[in-house]
């Protein structure tokens, strides 16, 4: 009798073990699961907001750099452009831009002359491939050359009146002081940091930069939209500030 | 009123662009004060020996224009920048 006992209670226990057990492993890898699962969540977003509260303060700090106009072209087209300053008598005096024939090429043809000139301007792979930028034709003229400054991208050099590109500048800003991860600035301080190296010492930058032919990095059909984009922009710029000369 | 204006003029502030922060203040001070000074070409240094570019925004009084000029030692710095920017140096990209 009692061993029948004994056997009904470990064919019980074993029964019972076998319906529970599943259960109960379910429920002990979903208690240890979910602190994994968030550990890895913490690891991985952080502060969601951190960025955008980054590229905000940026923002604020480019506007209050830049000319009113250029802040506007930022914020409606997304670039700025910059006149290039350099002219042939500055440039001949530096090696890294002076142009391999013909020096002094005339004022007037700059652009022209910058086709047929074989520049060694800047580094990379390109380096006395493409004409390098040249002068300013004259106060409140269209500059001889101009620079596009887009976020976390090469400065493009173009020709306005022509609306040719010249040539793309690589350079980046990277913070490698004390930083494990990140090193890339917000887009707008990248935009200030170009305008302020290009408006302060544009030699200096475009010696720091790795200068390639058009379409290296950015799209040229892209740009040349861009500079689409720009003229219209110029354009409707000047027809409101003129109806608002007329305007009592 | 005017007093405090011309306090805050006589003010310059050295501030920083940092990856996922923006600009930071890193000192600030009047070039006047012998103290202030001594802080502002300290910081002026600490920051060349890091490897950063420095700039100072600027306005030209007969246009207006704004412009930035590079700053390659504290004697660089215009007398009426109000702002002194760091930021990292440029490098082939």
């Amino acid at each position: 009798m009692l061993l029948a006992l004994l056997a009904l209670g470990v064919v019980a226990t074993a029964l019972l073990l076998l319906s529970v057990g599943p259960v109960l492993g379910r429920r002990y890898s979903s208690a240890t699961r979910p602190k994994r699962r968030t550990r890895r969540r913490e690891l991985d977003l952080g502060d969601p907001g951190r960025e955008r509260r980054a590229e905000q303060r940026a923002r604020e700090l480019l506007r209050s750099c830049v000319n009113a106009e250029e802040w506007a072209m930022y914020r409606e087209l997304g670039f700025i452009r910059v006149a290039g300053r350099l002219d042939a008598a500055q440039s001949t005096e530096d090696p890294t831009l002076s142009p391999t024939e013909d020096p002094t090429p005339s004022p007037d043809d700059a652009p022209a002359s910058l086709a047929g000139q074989e520049w060694s301007l800047g580094r990379g792979r390109d380096r006395g491939r493409e004409p390098a930028p040249m002068r300013l034709r004259g106060p409140g003229e269209e500059p001889a050359y101009a620079y596009l400054i887009y976020p976390h991208k090469p400065i493009v050099a173009y020709v306005p009146r022509e609306r040719r590109l010249l040539s793309e500048y690589c350079v980046e800003f990277p913070d490698l002081t004390g930083v494990i991860s990140e090193s890339r600035l917000p887009a707008s301080d990248d935009v200030l940091a170009k305008w302020m190296a290009v408006t302060g010492d544009e030699r200096r930058l475009l010696r720091n930069a790795n200068m390639h032919l058009p379409g290296r990095q950015i799209d040229p059909a892209r740009v040349r939209r861009d500079l689409l984009r720009l003229s219209d922009w110029d354009r409707r710029r000047h027809e409101r500030a003129r109806s608002r000369h007329r305007a009592p | 009123m005017r007093i405090a204006q011309t306090v805050e003029e006589e003010r310059i502030k050295y501030l920083r662009m940092k990856p996922g922060v923006g600009e930071i203040l890193l000192a600030e001070g009047d070039p006047e004060l012998e103290a202030d000074e001594e802080r502002l070409i300290a910081e002026f240094r600490e920051q060349l020996e890091q490897g950063m570019w420095a700039a100072a925004p600027t306005v030209d009084p007969a246009t207006g224009r704004r412009d930035a000029r590079m700053v390659q030692s504290y004697a660089d710095i215009p007398a009426d920048a109000d702002r002194v920017i760091f930021f990292p140096r440029a490098a082939g990209g």
